[in-house]
């Protein structure tokens, strides 16, 4: 669980930077970009890696959720009032929006370049502007990304804990590293959906 | 102090069980809350009632007996106490107190306010212990051992079973209780010699069990009375994995 999510922390910054290119005006360097993650050979079992992970993730995610529940069948009548990591609470609300916007991006782009559903896979700088320029895709897409921040900010210094790497002076280290990981990933991919919606 | 009680009463382990309203107008503020239940208890046998059933040993903080859940916190509002040290001036006059017995698949409930915490005896039965000969006690001092490490063992050792740690959780885990005991070997040399049967036994059997997992939550920490730390859950996990 917490090697294959942090396999998904090491590759948002990737798909990020990737993105950035959506803001030029010329569409050659995103399209580029695009192709080259679509058919260089190292890219291509890395993608291999990062579907097993996602996979990984949501599937054993649901069975530990699932196990959770059933370890207390029978609740309290007053919620618990502990102070806890807030966000750790909705780890499975949370991952199951990100989950159902994942499904959505897909169709829209994944399953194009598979050839499952029609489209243009050559030009998805395109296909994403012509996304961005409808709204509800746009709110879609911040209120995903909104709970992906959530999400993450649990995640990435949960992972450590997990893999039992916790220190004195380093595991706060992390901590701070996992409120600006969580911020500024969303935040870049809500500045390219804002900035293709409102400004171009 | 004037106080209504909301307390779960449950005949035995397969009764269903509800919450009984007691309206208490003679609390004084220098009780313990185990002492309130004890005048509740009085003024049920008074009235032929049956008194609420619940767990309680030393009352000095060190048995780890007395727990309940108390609206919302095992042990009751105040950080690193157990129940037996929570006192009734913690508690606002006119406040209604809702006491709830530990909720989690492991820990059933026998009557009222008790439940089976056996499954935690399953548990340290599993490896938490070292196997030494039996006869006089050896020189304490003959194996060094670094102060850090002395201190973080007892630090750990000082877990008393309680279950609050279950009872916080989200997801009814046992892993601050496990790690604790984990703990207080792994950092010893003494318990280094059964590490990994120690800690593949106990993991294994807490699964078995039925206790949830882990998600790094932190309310076991926050609710623990004998304050212990969630570096425990990270070296168990490391002598976890270093036991595979």
């Amino acid at each position: 669980m917490a090697l294959a999510g942090l396999f998904l922390l090491l590759f948002l910054p990737v798909h990020l930077v990737i993105n950035l290119m959506l803001l030029k005006s010329d569409p050659d360097p995103f399209n580029t970009a695009a192709h080259f993650m679509a058919t260089f050979p190292l890219v291509k079992i890395v993608e291999i890696v990062l579907i097993a992970a996602i996979l990984i993730h949501i599937c054993y995610g649901i069975y530990l959720q699932i196990m959770n529940w059933l370890s207390r069948p029978a609740g309290y009548a007053v919620r618990n009032k502990s102070e806890t990591a807030f966000f750790s609470r909705f780890m499975i609300w949370t991952g199951a929006s990100v989950l159902t916007f994942l499904v959505l991006h897909f169709f829209n782009f994944y399953f194009i370049r598979l050839g499952l559903v029609e489209g243009n896979a050559e030009d998805f700088y395109s296909v994403a502007h012509d996304l961005f320029s409808i709204p509800a895709y746009n709110y879609i897409y911040l209120t995903c990304f909104m709970l992906l921040g959530l999400h993450l900010f649990h995640a990435f210094s949960s992972a450590f804990q997990t893999l039992g790497l916790n220190h004195r002076i380093w595991t706060p280290v992390v901590n701070v590293l996992a409120w600006i990981y969580a911020i500024g990933i969303p935040a870049g991919f809500a500045f390219i959906s804002i900035s293709l919606w409102l400004f171009r | 102090m004037k106080l209504t009680l909301k307390i779960w009463r449950q005949k035995n382990a397969r009764a269903r069980g509800t919450f009984v309203t007691y309206r208490m107008d003679d609390v004084s503020p220098e009780m313990s809350f185990l002492e309130m239940l004890d005048s509740l208890n009085k003024k049920l046998v008074e009235e032929n009632l049956e008194p609420v059933a619940f767990d309680h040993d030393c009352r000095e903080g060190i048995c780890g007996s007395c727990g309940m859940y108390i609206n919302g916190h095992p042990h009751g509002p105040v950080p690193a106490i157990t129940t037996c040290h929570l006192s009734m001036r913690h508690l606002r006059d006119g406040e209604t107190i809702w006491v709830e017995p530990w909720r989690a698949k492991p820990f059933p409930v026998i009557k009222d306010l008790i439940v089976d915490r056996s499954a935690f005896d399953k548990i340290q039965s599993a490896g938490g212990f070292i196997s030494v000969n039996s006869g006089g006690a050896p020189e304490a001092n003959s194996i060094p051992v670094k102060r850090k490490n002395a201190d973080d063992a007892f630090d750990s050792a000082i877990c008393i079973g309680c279950g609050a740690c279950v009872a916080a959780c989200k997801n009814a885990s046992a892993m601050l209780f496990v790690s604790a005991k984990i703990s207080q070997f792994a950092l010893l040399p003494q318990g280094r010699t059964e590490a990994k049967e120690r800690v593949r036994a106990m993991v294994e059997k807490m699964d078995e069990l039925g206790f949830g997992n882990c998600s790094n939550t932190g309310a076991c920490e926050a609710e623990c009375p004998k304050q212990i730390k969630l570096t425990n859950i990270a070296r168990l996990n490391r002598e976890y994995y270093k036991a595979y």
